[in-house]
């Protein structure tokens, strides 16, 4: 079983993250804008996987664990503030949401 | 070989979708283009024998945030083609800055010489040598997680209750 060298990962995530970094930015639905830092996060996961593997530390995997974790707890946290300011607004356009006071 | 053929193939995959999250005119084909990116990128954790994580990453990730996405989506019926973009310059600035971030990582890892990993199979990715670790070494994160997500439950509970009004 062939190893990929590790710079392949290095770039393949660095891909994904400027991915959905620029998914952050240009999208104005606040759910697309969750999902682009879904991605964001995703790629780091692989890449701390890869380098885990690369120096057989299984911390790597367990930061992993972590990450989904708290990933996790944010999607639902997240999720509620959307469809609470969608009850109130009628609108989930971040440009429309760009004031604190309506 | 079969390792960079499947390696090539996940990746074209995994960057494939997640163009296609950005370039969807609807918000629920976004979803669906990231549960395939989030498939994809459970194919290259098994690919590096990081089976728990491949595992979890499939149920937490595809099979309970992006249902939460499906919910949100299709019960506040938010399945509308956005109407107007954002300035171009915007969007171009993002996509130039983007670039530049890939460009910097990418040129620092492209002049050095191609470093392997240690063994071919490793089996720190398996369920049992993990959670070895995890409940030894990593005992107090884990515990503290239980309390993140308590309070993770409280406060979207809090935040979706319908106010007195």
């Amino acid at each position: 079983m062939t190893m990929i060298p590790i710079q392949y990962y290095i770039v393949l995530c660095s891909l994904l993250f400027t991915i959905g970094l620029v998914g952050v930015l240009i999208k104005r639905n606040a759910l697309v804008i969750f999902m682009s830092i879904e991605l964001m996060l995703n790629s780091v996961n692989l890449l701390l996987v890869a380098f885990s593997v690369f120096h057989n530390d299984p911390s790597g995997q367990i930061f992993v664990f972590f990450v989904m974790v708290v990933a996790a707890a944010e999607i639902a946290v997240g999720l509620a503030i959307v469809v609470m300011v969608y009850r109130h607004t009628h609108s989930i356009d971040i440009n429309y949401l760009n004031r604190l006071k309506w | 070989m079969l390792t960079k053929y499947l390696f090539f193939f996940f990746a074209l995959l995994a960057i494939y979708s997640a163009v296609m999250v950005l370039v969807s005119r609807k918000p629920i084909h976004s979803v669906l283009y990231l549960t395939l990116t989030f498939l994809a990128i459970a194919g290259h954790f098994i690919l590096l024998n990081a089976q728990f994580i491949a595992i979890v990453n499939v149920i937490v990730y595809a099979g309970a945030i992006m249902v939460l996405f499906l919910f949100t989506v299709m019960l506040l019926n938010l399945n509308v083609r956005a109407e107007l973009n954002k300035p171009f310059l915007v969007n171009l600035t993002a996509v130039i800055a983007g670039g530049l971030l890939f460009l910097t990582i990418t040129g620092a890892v492209a002049g050095m010489e191609r470093l392997h990993g240690s063994s071919p199979l490793t089996q720190i990715g398996l369920v049992k040598n993990l959670g070895q670790v995890l409940f030894s070494e990593f005992r107090l994160p884990f515990e503290v997680s239980s309390v993140l997500f308590l309070s993770a439950m409280v406060g979207s509970v809090m935040l979706g209750k319908k106010t007195g009004d």
